[in-house]
Protein backbone atom coordinates (compact mmCIF):
# COMPACT_ATOMS: atom_id res chain seq x y z
CA UNK A 1 0.00 0.00 0.00
CA UNK A 2 1.38 3.42 -0.86
CA UNK A 3 1.77 6.03 1.87
CA UNK A 4 -0.81 8.28 0.21
CA UNK A 5 -3.35 5.47 -0.12
CA UNK A 6 -3.10 4.68 3.57
CA UNK A 7 -3.09 8.35 4.60
CA UNK A 8 -6.32 9.11 2.69
CA UNK A 9 -8.20 6.47 4.69
CA UNK A 10 -6.89 7.35 8.16
CA UNK A 11 -10.26 8.61 9.51
CA UNK A 12 -11.98 5.44 8.28
CA UNK A 13 -9.30 3.06 9.51
CA UNK A 14 -8.67 4.73 12.91
CA UNK A 15 -12.20 5.73 13.86
CA UNK A 16 -14.65 3.88 11.63
CA UNK A 17 -15.85 7.08 10.00
CA UNK A 18 -18.48 6.15 7.43
CA UNK A 19 -21.52 7.94 6.12
CA UNK A 20 -25.23 8.12 6.87
CA UNK A 21 -28.13 9.06 4.57
CA UNK A 22 -30.47 11.27 6.60
CA UNK A 23 -33.23 10.76 4.04
CA UNK A 24 -33.59 6.97 4.38
CA UNK A 25 -31.50 6.42 7.54
CA UNK A 26 -29.10 3.94 5.92
CA UNK A 27 -25.47 3.81 7.15
CA UNK A 28 -22.49 3.08 4.92
CA UNK A 29 -19.03 1.71 5.64
CA UNK A 30 -16.82 2.21 3.74
CA UNK A 31 -18.38 5.63 3.21
CA UNK A 32 -20.53 6.29 0.17
CA UNK A 33 -20.88 9.80 -1.10
CA UNK A 34 -24.24 9.04 -2.76
CA UNK A 35 -27.10 7.01 -1.30
CA UNK A 36 -27.87 4.20 -3.78
CA UNK A 37 -31.49 4.09 -2.56
CA UNK A 38 -32.39 7.78 -2.44
CA UNK A 39 -30.11 8.81 -5.31
CA UNK A 40 -30.32 12.59 -5.74
CA UNK A 41 -32.86 12.92 -2.91
CA UNK A 42 -30.38 11.46 -0.44
CA UNK A 43 -28.56 13.65 2.04
CA UNK A 44 -25.22 12.16 3.06
CA UNK A 45 -23.34 13.11 6.21
CA UNK A 46 -20.34 11.63 8.00
CA UNK A 47 -21.08 9.10 10.71
CA UNK A 48 -18.75 7.72 13.35
CA UNK A 49 -19.70 4.11 14.05
CA UNK A 50 -19.85 3.01 17.68
CA UNK A 51 -17.59 0.09 16.80
CA UNK A 52 -19.88 -2.53 18.28
CA UNK A 53 -21.42 -5.40 16.38
CA UNK A 54 -21.59 -9.15 15.94
CA UNK A 55 -19.70 -11.79 14.03
CA UNK A 56 -21.68 -12.92 10.98
CA UNK A 57 -19.09 -15.48 9.92
CA UNK A 58 -15.38 -16.05 10.33
CA UNK A 59 -12.37 -18.03 9.25
CA UNK A 60 -9.08 -18.83 10.95
CA UNK A 61 -6.07 -17.93 8.82
CA UNK A 62 -3.20 -20.38 9.22
CA UNK A 63 -1.40 -19.74 5.95
CA UNK A 64 -0.96 -16.01 6.19
CA UNK A 65 -0.12 -13.59 3.43
CA UNK A 66 3.31 -11.96 3.35
CA UNK A 67 3.73 -9.64 6.28
CA UNK A 68 1.16 -11.43 8.43
CA UNK A 69 3.12 -14.65 9.07
CA UNK A 70 3.86 -13.77 12.70
CA UNK A 71 0.18 -13.17 13.46
CA UNK A 72 -0.98 -16.61 12.24
CA UNK A 73 -3.18 -18.22 13.28
CA UNK A 74 -5.54 -15.25 13.39
CA UNK A 75 -9.29 -14.79 13.10
CA UNK A 76 -10.75 -12.92 10.16
CA UNK A 77 -14.46 -12.18 10.46
CA UNK A 78 -17.33 -10.46 8.73
CA UNK A 79 -18.71 -8.17 11.40
CA UNK A 80 -22.15 -6.61 11.20
CA UNK A 81 -22.00 -3.27 12.97
CA UNK A 82 -25.00 -2.32 15.12
CA UNK A 83 -25.82 0.55 12.75
CA UNK A 84 -26.17 -1.88 9.83
CA UNK A 85 -23.18 -2.20 7.54
CA UNK A 86 -20.87 -5.21 7.54
CA UNK A 87 -17.11 -5.11 7.25
CA UNK A 88 -14.21 -7.53 7.30
CA UNK A 89 -11.83 -7.33 10.21
CA UNK A 90 -9.57 -9.25 12.55
CA UNK A 91 -11.00 -10.43 15.85
CA UNK A 92 -8.14 -10.61 18.35
CA UNK A 93 -8.75 -13.61 20.61
CA UNK A 94 -8.06 -17.33 20.70
CA UNK A 95 -9.66 -19.26 17.83
CA UNK A 96 -11.51 -21.37 20.40
CA UNK A 97 -13.28 -18.21 21.61
CA UNK A 98 -14.69 -17.49 18.13
CA UNK A 99 -18.36 -18.10 17.59
CA UNK A 100 -20.88 -16.93 15.00
CA UNK A 101 -23.13 -14.34 16.62
CA UNK A 102 -20.59 -13.31 19.26
CA UNK A 103 -20.54 -9.63 20.24
CA UNK A 104 -17.39 -7.65 19.47
CA UNK A 105 -16.10 -4.12 20.01
CA UNK A 106 -13.48 -2.15 18.14
CA UNK A 107 -9.93 -1.55 19.36
CA UNK A 108 -6.95 0.37 17.98
CA UNK A 109 -4.22 -1.95 16.76
CA UNK A 110 -1.34 -2.28 14.38
CA UNK A 111 -2.67 -3.63 11.09
CA UNK A 112 0.69 -4.28 9.48
CA UNK A 113 3.76 -2.57 8.18
CA UNK A 114 5.24 -1.83 4.81
CA UNK A 115 8.59 -3.40 5.79
CA UNK A 116 11.04 -3.18 8.67
CA UNK A 117 12.00 0.32 7.54
CA UNK A 118 8.66 1.26 5.98
CA UNK A 119 5.62 2.89 7.51
CA UNK A 120 3.45 1.17 10.10
CA UNK A 121 -0.25 0.83 9.36
CA UNK A 122 -2.58 1.38 12.30
CA UNK A 123 -6.32 0.94 12.40
CA UNK A 124 -9.29 -0.90 13.80
CA UNK A 125 -9.55 -4.52 14.86
CA UNK A 126 -12.11 -6.14 17.11
CA UNK A 127 -12.09 -8.01 20.42
CA UNK A 128 -14.86 -9.94 22.20
CA UNK A 129 -17.14 -7.44 23.98
CA UNK B 1 -5.04 29.27 38.86
CA UNK B 2 -5.65 25.69 39.95
CA UNK B 3 -4.29 23.11 37.54
CA UNK B 4 -4.93 19.39 37.70
CA UNK B 5 -6.37 16.21 36.30
CA UNK B 6 -9.64 16.50 34.39
CA UNK B 7 -9.79 12.80 33.55
CA UNK B 8 -7.58 9.73 33.38
CA UNK B 9 -7.41 6.37 31.65
CA UNK B 10 -5.13 3.34 31.66
CA UNK B 11 -4.54 0.41 29.37
CA UNK B 12 -2.81 -2.93 29.90
CA UNK B 13 -2.54 -5.70 27.28
CA UNK B 14 -4.21 -9.00 28.25
CA UNK B 15 -1.14 -11.22 27.93
CA UNK B 16 1.09 -12.20 30.85
CA UNK B 17 4.16 -14.30 31.45
CA UNK B 18 5.03 -15.64 34.87
CA UNK B 19 8.56 -15.05 36.12
CA UNK B 20 8.97 -18.79 36.74
CA UNK B 21 8.60 -19.34 32.99
CA UNK B 22 11.43 -16.89 32.20
CA UNK B 23 13.65 -18.25 34.99
CA UNK B 24 13.19 -21.82 33.70
CA UNK B 25 14.57 -20.83 30.29
CA UNK B 26 17.70 -19.23 31.71
CA UNK B 27 18.31 -21.73 34.50
CA UNK B 28 17.76 -19.13 37.20
CA UNK B 29 16.28 -19.79 40.62
CA UNK B 30 12.71 -18.55 40.19
CA UNK B 31 12.02 -18.41 43.92
CA UNK B 32 14.95 -16.17 44.64
CA UNK B 33 14.20 -13.91 41.65
CA UNK B 34 10.54 -13.51 42.56
CA UNK B 35 11.47 -12.97 46.20
CA UNK B 36 14.13 -10.43 45.27
CA UNK B 37 12.12 -8.47 42.73
CA UNK B 38 8.72 -8.95 44.41
CA UNK B 39 7.18 -9.37 40.97
CA UNK B 40 5.18 -12.50 40.08
CA UNK B 41 4.25 -11.88 36.47
CA UNK B 42 4.48 -9.18 33.83
CA UNK B 43 2.32 -7.96 30.97
CA UNK B 44 3.24 -8.71 27.37
CA UNK B 45 1.97 -6.77 24.35
CA UNK B 46 -0.19 -8.47 21.72
CA UNK B 47 1.42 -9.15 18.37
CA UNK B 48 -0.32 -6.04 17.06
CA UNK B 49 0.29 -3.78 20.08
CA UNK B 50 3.03 -1.21 20.57
CA UNK B 51 3.56 2.04 22.46
CA UNK B 52 1.26 3.83 19.99
CA UNK B 53 -1.71 1.44 20.24
CA UNK B 54 -1.39 1.41 24.04
CA UNK B 55 -1.22 5.23 24.11
CA UNK B 56 -4.36 5.44 21.96
CA UNK B 57 -6.33 2.96 24.09
CA UNK B 58 -5.33 4.78 27.31
CA UNK B 59 -6.15 8.18 25.76
CA UNK B 60 -9.56 6.99 24.56
CA UNK B 61 -10.28 5.61 28.04
CA UNK B 62 -9.39 9.01 29.55
CA UNK B 63 -11.51 10.93 27.04
CA UNK B 64 -14.52 8.65 27.40
CA UNK B 65 -14.27 8.51 31.20
CA UNK B 66 -14.40 12.30 31.51
CA UNK B 67 -16.68 12.80 28.49
CA UNK B 68 -14.06 15.28 27.32
CA UNK B 69 -14.66 17.49 24.29
CA UNK B 70 -11.55 16.69 22.21
CA UNK B 71 -11.79 19.98 20.32
CA UNK B 72 -10.54 21.63 23.55
CA UNK B 73 -7.21 19.77 23.39
CA UNK B 74 -4.40 22.23 22.80
CA UNK B 75 -1.46 19.88 23.36
CA UNK B 76 -0.70 16.17 23.15
CA UNK B 77 2.55 14.82 24.57
CA UNK B 78 3.46 11.14 24.57
CA UNK B 79 6.24 9.86 26.78
CA UNK B 80 7.85 6.52 25.94
CA UNK B 81 11.19 4.83 25.58
CA UNK B 82 9.74 2.52 22.92
CA UNK B 83 8.24 4.89 20.34
CA UNK B 84 7.72 2.68 17.26
CA UNK B 85 9.19 5.32 14.99
CA UNK B 86 12.59 6.92 15.60
CA UNK B 87 11.32 9.87 13.56
CA UNK B 88 7.53 10.35 13.23
CA UNK B 89 5.77 11.37 16.42
CA UNK B 90 3.59 8.92 18.33
CA UNK B 91 1.59 11.96 19.45
CA UNK B 92 0.46 12.75 15.88
CA UNK B 93 -1.04 9.28 15.52
CA UNK B 94 -2.69 9.56 18.94
CA UNK B 95 -4.12 12.96 17.93
CA UNK B 96 -5.71 11.46 14.81
CA UNK B 97 -6.97 8.41 16.68
CA UNK B 98 -8.76 10.52 19.32
CA UNK B 99 -10.04 12.87 16.61
CA UNK B 100 -8.37 15.94 18.09
CA UNK B 101 -8.45 19.13 16.01
CA UNK B 102 -5.23 19.77 14.08
CA UNK B 103 -4.95 23.15 15.84
CA UNK B 104 -2.75 21.83 18.63
CA UNK B 105 0.87 21.34 19.53
CA UNK B 106 2.26 17.82 19.86
CA UNK B 107 5.59 16.16 20.58
CA UNK B 108 7.08 12.94 21.85
CA UNK B 109 9.02 12.79 25.09
CA UNK B 110 11.73 10.36 26.12
CA UNK B 111 13.17 10.15 29.63
CA UNK B 112 13.41 6.42 30.37
CA UNK B 113 10.58 5.69 32.84
CA UNK B 114 9.50 9.25 33.61
CA UNK B 115 8.72 10.62 30.14
CA UNK B 116 4.99 10.49 30.92
CA UNK B 117 5.21 12.60 34.07
CA UNK B 118 7.39 15.11 32.17
CA UNK B 119 4.47 15.32 29.72
CA UNK B 120 2.09 16.02 32.64
CA UNK B 121 4.38 18.84 33.85
CA UNK B 122 4.54 20.36 30.38
CA UNK B 123 0.76 20.33 30.09
CA UNK B 124 0.51 21.88 33.58
CA UNK B 125 2.77 24.70 32.43
CA UNK B 126 0.81 25.37 29.25
CA UNK B 127 -2.53 25.26 31.06
CA UNK B 128 -1.25 27.39 33.94
CA UNK B 129 0.14 29.98 31.53
CA UNK B 130 -3.20 30.15 29.75
CA UNK B 131 -1.68 28.99 26.46
CA UNK B 132 -4.00 26.01 26.12
CA UNK B 133 -7.38 24.98 27.53
CA UNK B 134 -6.61 21.31 28.19
CA UNK B 135 -3.71 19.00 27.32
CA UNK B 136 -3.26 15.24 26.98
CA UNK B 137 -0.22 13.70 28.67
CA UNK B 138 0.52 10.02 28.08
CA UNK B 139 3.08 7.54 29.36
CA UNK B 140 3.13 4.35 27.29
CA UNK B 141 5.70 1.62 26.77
CA UNK B 142 6.38 -1.84 25.47
CA UNK B 143 9.66 -1.93 27.30
CA UNK B 144 12.57 -4.05 26.20
CA UNK B 145 14.83 -6.41 28.08
CA UNK B 146 17.52 -8.41 26.31
CA UNK B 147 17.03 -12.20 26.47
CA UNK B 148 18.64 -13.46 29.65
CA UNK B 149 19.18 -9.96 31.06
CA UNK B 150 17.84 -9.04 34.50
CA UNK B 151 15.51 -6.53 32.85
CA UNK B 152 13.69 -9.32 31.04
CA UNK B 153 12.04 -10.33 34.30
CA UNK B 154 10.23 -7.03 34.66
CA UNK B 155 10.10 -5.13 31.30
CA UNK B 156 6.35 -4.98 30.64
CA UNK B 157 3.72 -3.24 28.51
CA UNK B 158 1.07 -0.70 29.47
CA UNK B 159 0.22 2.95 29.64
CA UNK B 160 -1.86 5.70 31.18
CA UNK B 161 -3.23 9.00 29.90
CA UNK B 162 -4.10 12.14 31.85
CA UNK B 163 -6.09 15.11 30.66
CA UNK B 164 -4.69 18.20 32.32
CA UNK B 165 -6.79 21.34 32.67
CA UNK B 166 -7.83 24.12 35.03
CA UNK B 167 -11.58 23.61 35.39
CA UNK B 168 -13.87 20.72 36.23
CA UNK B 169 -10.97 18.99 37.96
CA UNK B 170 -11.06 15.42 39.26
CA UNK B 171 -7.85 16.07 41.17
CA UNK B 172 -5.92 19.25 41.81
CA UNK B 173 -2.16 19.06 41.33
CA UNK B 174 -0.99 21.42 44.04
CA UNK B 175 2.63 21.47 42.96
CA UNK B 176 5.39 19.52 41.29
CA UNK B 177 9.13 19.35 41.88
CA UNK B 178 11.89 17.72 39.83
CA UNK B 179 15.44 16.60 40.46
CA UNK B 180 17.72 15.85 37.50
CA UNK B 181 21.38 14.81 37.18
CA UNK B 182 23.67 13.22 34.61
CA UNK B 183 23.70 9.68 36.00
CA UNK B 184 24.42 6.93 33.45
CA UNK B 185 22.54 4.12 35.21
CA UNK B 186 20.62 2.92 32.12
CA UNK B 187 20.68 3.81 28.43
CA UNK B 188 19.97 2.59 24.93
CA UNK B 189 22.03 3.80 22.01
CA UNK B 190 20.46 4.77 18.68
CA UNK B 191 19.63 1.69 16.60
CA UNK B 192 20.19 -0.77 19.45
CA UNK B 193 17.28 -3.10 20.22
CA UNK B 194 17.89 -3.47 23.97
CA UNK B 195 18.98 -1.10 26.72
CA UNK B 196 22.15 -1.45 28.79
CA UNK B 197 22.26 -0.75 32.48
CA UNK B 198 24.65 -0.42 35.34
CA UNK B 199 23.26 -3.34 37.37
CA UNK B 200 23.24 -2.39 41.04
CA UNK B 201 24.33 1.13 40.07
CA UNK B 202 20.69 1.74 39.05
CA UNK B 203 19.73 1.48 42.73
CA UNK B 204 21.37 3.85 45.20
CA UNK B 205 22.88 6.53 42.89
CA UNK B 206 20.00 6.18 40.43
CA UNK B 207 16.55 5.37 41.79
CA UNK B 208 16.96 6.12 45.51
CA UNK B 209 18.95 9.35 45.23
CA UNK B 210 16.60 10.89 42.67
CA UNK B 211 13.28 9.72 44.14
CA UNK B 212 14.18 10.83 47.66
CA UNK B 213 15.59 14.17 46.43
CA UNK B 214 12.49 15.02 44.38
CA UNK B 215 10.11 13.77 47.08
CA UNK B 216 11.75 15.66 49.95
CA UNK B 217 12.24 18.67 47.67
CA UNK B 218 8.52 18.86 47.01
CA UNK B 219 7.48 18.29 50.62
CA UNK B 220 9.95 20.97 51.77
CA UNK B 221 8.69 23.36 49.11
CA UNK B 222 5.01 23.09 50.03
CA UNK B 223 5.42 22.28 53.71
CA UNK B 224 3.90 18.80 53.81
CA UNK B 225 5.00 15.54 55.41
CA UNK B 226 4.29 11.89 54.55
CA UNK B 227 1.52 11.61 57.13
CA UNK B 228 -0.42 14.38 55.33
CA UNK B 229 -1.10 11.98 52.46
CA UNK B 230 -3.66 9.19 52.17
CA UNK B 231 -1.87 7.50 49.27
CA UNK B 232 1.62 7.47 47.79
CA UNK B 233 2.95 6.01 44.57
CA UNK B 234 6.55 5.72 43.45
CA UNK B 235 8.08 4.48 40.23
CA UNK B 236 7.93 0.68 40.23
CA UNK B 237 10.88 -0.92 38.40
CA UNK B 238 10.24 -3.89 40.71
CA UNK B 239 8.29 -4.43 43.90
CA UNK B 240 11.23 -3.89 46.22
CA UNK B 241 12.43 -0.38 45.28
CA UNK B 242 9.13 1.49 45.81
CA UNK B 243 8.56 -0.25 49.16
CA UNK B 244 12.08 0.59 50.31
CA UNK B 245 11.96 4.21 49.18
CA UNK B 246 8.54 4.66 50.77
CA UNK B 247 9.90 3.38 54.10
CA UNK B 248 12.98 5.57 53.77
CA UNK B 249 10.83 8.66 53.20
CA UNK B 250 8.43 7.83 56.05
CA UNK B 251 5.42 6.52 54.12
CA UNK B 252 3.63 3.43 55.42
CA UNK B 253 2.92 0.18 53.51
CA UNK B 254 -0.78 1.08 53.76
CA UNK B 255 -0.24 4.35 51.89
CA UNK B 256 1.44 2.67 48.91
CA UNK B 257 -0.71 -0.47 48.76
CA UNK B 258 -3.37 0.78 46.32
CA UNK B 259 -0.88 2.07 43.77
CA UNK B 260 1.57 -0.83 43.94
CA UNK B 261 0.58 -2.58 40.72
CA UNK B 262 3.99 -4.00 39.81
CA UNK B 263 3.65 -7.55 41.29
CA UNK B 264 0.96 -8.44 38.72
CA UNK B 265 2.01 -6.04 35.95
CA UNK B 266 5.79 -5.66 35.83
CA UNK B 267 7.55 -2.41 35.02
CA UNK B 268 5.64 -0.52 32.36
CA UNK B 269 8.36 2.17 32.24
CA UNK B 270 6.69 5.45 31.22
CA UNK B 271 3.37 3.93 32.27
CA UNK B 272 4.55 2.63 35.65
CA UNK B 273 3.88 5.46 38.10
CA UNK B 274 0.98 6.75 36.04
CA UNK B 275 -0.85 3.40 36.09
CA UNK B 276 -0.20 3.30 39.86
CA UNK B 277 -1.80 6.75 40.17
CA UNK B 278 -4.77 5.57 38.07
CA UNK B 279 -5.22 2.59 40.43
CA UNK B 280 -5.31 5.02 43.36
CA UNK B 281 -7.81 7.34 41.65
CA UNK B 282 -9.95 4.25 41.02
CA UNK B 283 -10.59 4.07 44.75
CA UNK B 284 -9.84 7.51 46.18
CA UNK B 285 -12.56 9.80 47.54
CA UNK B 286 -12.99 13.55 47.75
CA UNK B 287 -10.31 15.21 49.84
CA UNK B 288 -7.81 12.35 49.62
CA UNK B 289 -4.24 13.52 49.14
CA UNK B 290 -1.87 11.58 46.89
CA UNK B 291 1.90 11.85 46.69
CA UNK B 292 3.50 10.63 43.47
CA UNK B 293 7.16 10.44 42.47
CA UNK B 294 8.27 9.10 39.11
CA UNK B 295 11.83 8.14 38.26
CA UNK B 296 13.55 7.97 34.90
CA UNK B 297 17.05 6.62 34.47
CA UNK B 298 19.62 8.95 33.10
CA UNK B 299 18.45 10.30 35.60
CA UNK B 300 15.64 12.32 37.10
CA UNK B 301 12.55 12.31 39.27
CA UNK B 302 9.27 14.23 39.12
CA UNK B 303 7.25 14.55 42.35
CA UNK B 304 3.61 15.63 42.54
CA UNK B 305 1.24 16.54 45.34
CA UNK B 306 -2.37 15.85 44.39
CA UNK B 307 -5.76 16.32 46.07
CA UNK B 308 -8.87 14.50 44.82
CA UNK B 309 -12.12 16.43 44.28
CA UNK B 310 -15.75 15.32 44.42
CA UNK B 311 -15.77 14.92 40.63
CA UNK B 312 -14.05 11.56 41.05
CA UNK B 313 -17.39 9.97 41.97
CA UNK B 314 -18.86 11.22 38.69
CA UNK B 315 -16.23 9.82 36.34
CA UNK B 316 -14.63 6.88 38.12
CA UNK B 317 -16.98 4.19 36.81
CA UNK B 318 -17.09 5.57 33.27
CA UNK B 319 -13.86 3.84 32.29
CA UNK B 320 -12.05 0.57 32.93
CA UNK B 321 -10.36 0.47 36.33
CA UNK B 322 -6.78 -0.77 36.62
CA UNK B 323 -8.00 -3.75 38.62
CA UNK B 324 -10.34 -4.68 35.75
CA UNK B 325 -7.46 -4.35 33.26
CA UNK B 326 -5.41 -6.76 35.35
CA UNK B 327 -8.16 -9.37 35.44
CA UNK B 328 -8.62 -12.29 32.99
CA UNK B 329 -5.01 -12.47 31.82
CA UNK B 330 -3.92 -14.87 29.09
CA UNK B 331 -0.74 -16.60 30.22
CA UNK B 332 1.89 -17.58 27.70
CA UNK B 333 5.02 -19.70 27.57
CA UNK B 334 8.46 -18.26 26.82
CA UNK B 335 8.37 -19.23 23.15
CA UNK B 336 5.10 -17.39 22.56
CA UNK B 337 6.41 -14.47 24.61
CA UNK B 338 9.53 -14.35 22.43
CA UNK B 339 7.28 -14.23 19.35
CA UNK B 340 5.18 -11.43 20.85
CA UNK B 341 8.27 -9.41 21.72
CA UNK B 342 9.76 -9.72 18.24
CA UNK B 343 12.64 -11.83 19.51
CA UNK B 344 11.93 -14.39 16.77
CA UNK B 345 12.73 -13.25 13.25
CA UNK B 346 11.34 -15.00 10.15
Amino acid sequence: MTVARFWRKIPNRYNLIGTHCTTCGEHYFPPRQMCPTCRRDGKIENHKFEGKGEVVTYTVIHTAAKGYEMQAPYNLAVIKLDEGPSLTGQVVCGKEEMEIGMRVRSVFRKLGEESEKGMIYYGTKFVPE
Amino acid sequence: MKVGIVSYGAYVPRYRIKLEEIAAVWGDDAKSIIGGLKVNEKSVPGLDEDAITIAVEAARNAINRGNVDVSRLGAIYCGSESHPYAVKPTSTIVAAAVEAEPNLTAADFEFACKAGTAAIQTCMGLVGAGMIDIGLAIGSDVSQGAPGDALEYTAAAGGAAYIIGSSDLTAVIEDTFSFTTDTPDFWRREGMPYPEHGGRFTGEPGYFKHVTSAATGLMDKIGTKPSDYDYAVFHQPNGKFPQNVARKLGFTPEQIKAGLVVPRLGNTYSGSCMIGLAAILDQAVEGDRIFMTAFGSGAGSDAFSITVTDKIEEIRDAGPKVEELLQNPIYMDYATYAKHKGKIKV
